[in-house]
């Protein structure tokens, strides 16, 4: 082929190594445990979405967290195509989590490799693979509406309501 | 013949695993590991652990000979920062097995030839590193080593080549001199001086105009900024004058001197240079980045000099760490936290010297700019007590230098800083930087500031920002990000345009569709005609000016609003900015809403473009517009030019590609 020859990639398996297990290791961006008991289709299909999904979810968000603060975080990875909020159920305003689509996989990896597990609003936050954004998922799947994980906790957080929804209707 | 694939439609993973090749590629996998992590996390000393594996390799070689040459020659390449280990580990088992000491060196310069001819140049510097640490190990014989070097600084006398070319022989032969130069100078002392003297004529006769372009400050105080081969060269001369005696590389082999000097030695066969093409692709010249001397720590160890041959080896040693494990910053941290030597050299300053060098190289940082502060992050994790002083005395040092510093490296040092002290809760000695406020404020101190809180931020929110600050700095808070809508106020009634940009409020929350927001907007006048030709909907600044405000007014409270808004009456946007003026026009409203919010001016000329409202050649005329002279030197511009430039870029190799792929297809076509 009358092509340039290639740096990186294609070129290193052409010498004769390739590449070392120790330098291939990405465990940022490798698929965590959670899978969506709610998605529409096998295990099988999930996991083929998120290996190339551009799309992650972002948890621990505090419900003061605006749109506007998570594009500027999330855009040092790259070019944003959307935010979507995670909104309360019955109150449709924000219960901490939210979406972010990249127009690119590369920079969706980034953002898990390097904004993954850092503040925003002094919040650790943390990201996950999505299977991608479909209408209905923006809600929290708590019974008062929020959050699962708001109904039960015992811990006082004011970025996040306060006590959790049990504790509070005590 | 049978298709049936393996039938798992349910959970259990995907269809088809390869079993193949499951026994060899376990042990092959083993193999590479033991290599790989050869003296870490061990209670037993690295010379030990080193002896033991040598044993266990040379009992592999009957069966996995081939394999172990892959996995060695690979470390060789990929691991620069372990070179010495494994070149210890060559020499053991050339001891052991002279053959395969040979059938190692051959693989190599195969793995050499084929590295230059891709243009894999940075790897090829290693793999010469690494033969010429084979001397050391009584692997290969000096003077054919000296021989190699000889056939690589007479590249320097070839003709008609980009002196790139001869800048990476050069490179590659002196940057290999920590490491061989004693014991080539020891056996071939009058070949070595005459290569030295070969390479100081070359280095005083090529070109160095490379060199402001890449300097990150353009003052020569407190440390020059060198090009990196005169460096080299000034460190090389150091390192003779010293006798050739390197003190900081570990050298694991000495322990073994008794073994390997038994060993029968191999030469390198005659490597001939391959030859200028026009593929090859060089390295860029680079310029040295030096931000710390010995006397920025005067408790700890002494920071070695900048003309040391081991700072070279050091800095060498440290970017090779963040290149192997850049994916994975816990490791990096580690790794580059457990870098030898600690206790002999000021190890922190080292480190955030050659993070700060990344991230400030010009043109681009080798990584994604982000990568750097999270690894910053993670290194003050691990060393909480000593760490983040370090890192504010070079915040420190770099706020006192931004005088002369590339403009492009100021706005990666804002970047940084707002990023980093957004996980730290703001928490930064503002006062100490009070000696910026008696400036004026275009000022890069001031500006630089001034920046920084505006970035701060977008990273959280406007009160914050006043909170954090003394009141003193006021002058240098960024504006509160709010819409300035000028139909709003009952006042502005004698405004042009007041009553319809009432009407399309009205209809624009009554859910109107674009056929009636264009009715509405029909009865705008157009102030730069006298009969307004409503037929075709030429260029009337009016309309565009209601239309735009009211709408972004309407849709102000959030980006995804403005979006929706802009997505729905796309049609609307596309008629009135038709023309090249009523693009111009939009972008000119746009800012006179958003002026004080800067971010939201910019995601909307991201989605302006991406929704073909606006083109690219609208906002470059717009950002050189004399309306926003006053902004020019203001970040968010050049964030938007940026951001444009690349836009466009993307969009030219897409469709390139594309077009390529349809002519390849076309070409396949005809063949039919």
């Amino acid at each position: 082929s009358s092509g340039r020859p290639r740096r990186g990639g294609g070129a290193a398996a052409m010498c004769s190594g390739g590449t070392l297990s120790i330098l291939r290791s990405d465990s940022y961006v490798d698929l965590s445990q959670y899978r969506d008991q709610h998605f529409r289709g096998t295990r099988y299909d999930q996991e083929r979405l998120l290996r190339k999904s551009c799309t992650l979810y972002v948890g621990n968000l505090s419900f003061y967290t605006t749109e506007e603060q998570i594009h500027e975080l999330f855009g040092k990875s790259g070019d944003i195509k959307k935010v979507i909020m995670g909104l309360d159920k019955v109150k449709k305003t924000a219960c901490g989590f939210c979406f972010v689509e990249y127009y690119a996989r590369g920079d969706a990896e980034n953002a898990m490799r390097y904004i993954n597990g850092t503040r925003l609003d002094d919040r650790i936050i943390r990201t996950d693979w999505d299977a991608g954004f479909k209408e209905g998922r923006q809600y929290g799947r708590g019974r008062s509406g929020g959050q699962v994980r708001d109904e039960y906790r015992q811990d006082y957080d004011a970025g996040r309501g306060g006590y959790g929804k049990t504790v509070q209707c005590q | 013949m049978s298709r049936r694939r393996h039938s798992d439609d349910s959970d259990a993973g995907q269809p088809h695993k390869r079993r193949r090749t499951s026994e060899p590629s376990e042990i092959e996998e083993r193999l590479e590991s033991l290599i790989c992590r050869v003296g870490e996390k061990s209670n037993s000393s690295l010379e030990s652990n080193l002896e033991g594996l040598a044993g266990v390799l040379e009992a592999d070689l009957p069966n996995y000979k081939s394999k172990i040459l892959r996995i060695l020659c690979t470390v060789a390449r990929l691991l620069p920062e372990k070179l010495t280990v494994y070149t210890t580990l060559v020499g053991l088992l050339n001891a052991r097995n002279y053959n395969f000491g040979g059938e190692f060196v051959e693989a190599m310069i195969r793995q050499l030839k084929e590295c230059l001819k891709v243009n894999m140049y940075n790897e090829a510097v290693h793999l010469v590193r690494f033969l010429s640490d084979l001397v050391n190990c009584h692997v290969i014989a000096a003077p054919s080593m000296v021989a190699m070097f000889e056939n690589f600084v007479s590249v320097t006398q070839e003709e008609d080549v980009p002196q790139v070319r001869c800048d990476w022989y050069i490179f590659a032969f002196l940057s290999s001199l920590p490491w061989v130069g004693k014991e080539l100078y020891e056996k071939k002392d009058a070949e070595m001086d005459r290569l030295l003297s070969q390479t100081e004529s070359y280095l005083k006769r090529r070109q160095k105009i490379h060199v402001p372009m890449l300097q990150v400050w353009t003052a020569d105080k407190p440390h020059p900024q060198e090009e990196y081969l005169d460096c080299l060269w000034s460190q090389i001369q150091k390192l003779k004058k010293d006798r050739w005696q390197e003190r900081h590389i570990l050298r694991p082999y000495l322990a073994f001197d008794s073994i390997l000097c038994e060993a029968l030695q191999h030469n390198l066969p005659p490597f001939t240079p391959p030859p200028h093409t026009e593929d090859s692709v060089y390295p860029m010249p680079r310029v040295i980045f030096r931000m710390f001397d010995y006397t920025d720590d005067p408790e700890g160890p002494v920071m070695p000099g900048s003309h040391s041959v081991e700072r070279f080896v050091i800095e060498e040693n440290l970017h090779c760490i963040i290149k192997s494990h850049w994916k994975e910053r816990k490791t990096c941290a580690a790794q580059l936290l457990s870098y030898p030597g600690n206790n002999k050299i000021p190890l922190n300053y080292h480190i955030v010297e050659v993070i700060f060098a990344e991230l400030f190289q010009l043109p681009s940082p080798p990584h994604i700019e982000v990568m750097y502060t999270t690894l910053l992050i993670e290194l003050c994790k691990l060393q909480p007590g000593s760490l983040p002083q370090v890192l504010a005395q070079a915040t420190e040092m770099l706020y006192m230098r931004l005088d002369s510093m590339n403009t492009t490296c100021v706005d990666r040092f804002i970047n940084w800083f707002s990023h980093h002290l957004s996980n730290f809760q703001f928490r930064w000695s503002w006062e100490d930087w009070s000696d910026c406020l008696t400036q004026d404020l275009e000022k890069p101190k001031p500006k630089f500031v001034k920046e920084v809180l505006e970035k701060c931020m977008r990273l959280s929110y406007h009160q914050r920002i006043i909170d954090i600050v003394p009141a003193s700095f006021s002058v240098l808070s960024p504006a509160n990000p709010v819409c300035i809508y000028k139909y709003g106020d009952e006042s502005n009634r004698s405004l042009p345009g007041y009553t319809v940009a009432l009407c399309l409020t009205i209809a624009i929350k009554n859910k109107a569709s674009n056929d009636e927001i264009f009715s509405i907007l029909k009865d705008v006048p157009n102030p730069n005609q006298d009969d307004d030709d409503d037929e075709g909907f030429t260029f009337n600044p009016l309309k565009i000016e209601v239309f735009v405000q009211t709408l972004l007014h309407l849709a102000a409270k959030s980006f995804s609003h403005s979006f929706s808004a802009l997505a729905k009456f796309h049609e609307v946007f596309k008629t009135l900015a038709e023309s090249d003026e009523g693009k111009l026009h939009v972008l000119r409203v746009v800012y006179e809403v958003w002026k004080n919010h800067p971010q939201m001016i910019a995601v909307l000329v991201d989605k302006m473009i991406r929704t073909q409202i606006v083109d690219c050649a609208a906002v470059a005329n717009w950002i050189f517009s004399s309306e926003l002279a006053h902004d020019f030197t203001r970040f968010y511009i050049w964030e938007i030019l940026h951001s444009t430039i690349r836009k466009m870029n993307k969009h030219v190799l897409k469709i390139h590609k594309e077009l390529e792929e349809t002519k390849a297809r076309l070409a396949r076509q005809h063949k039919r």
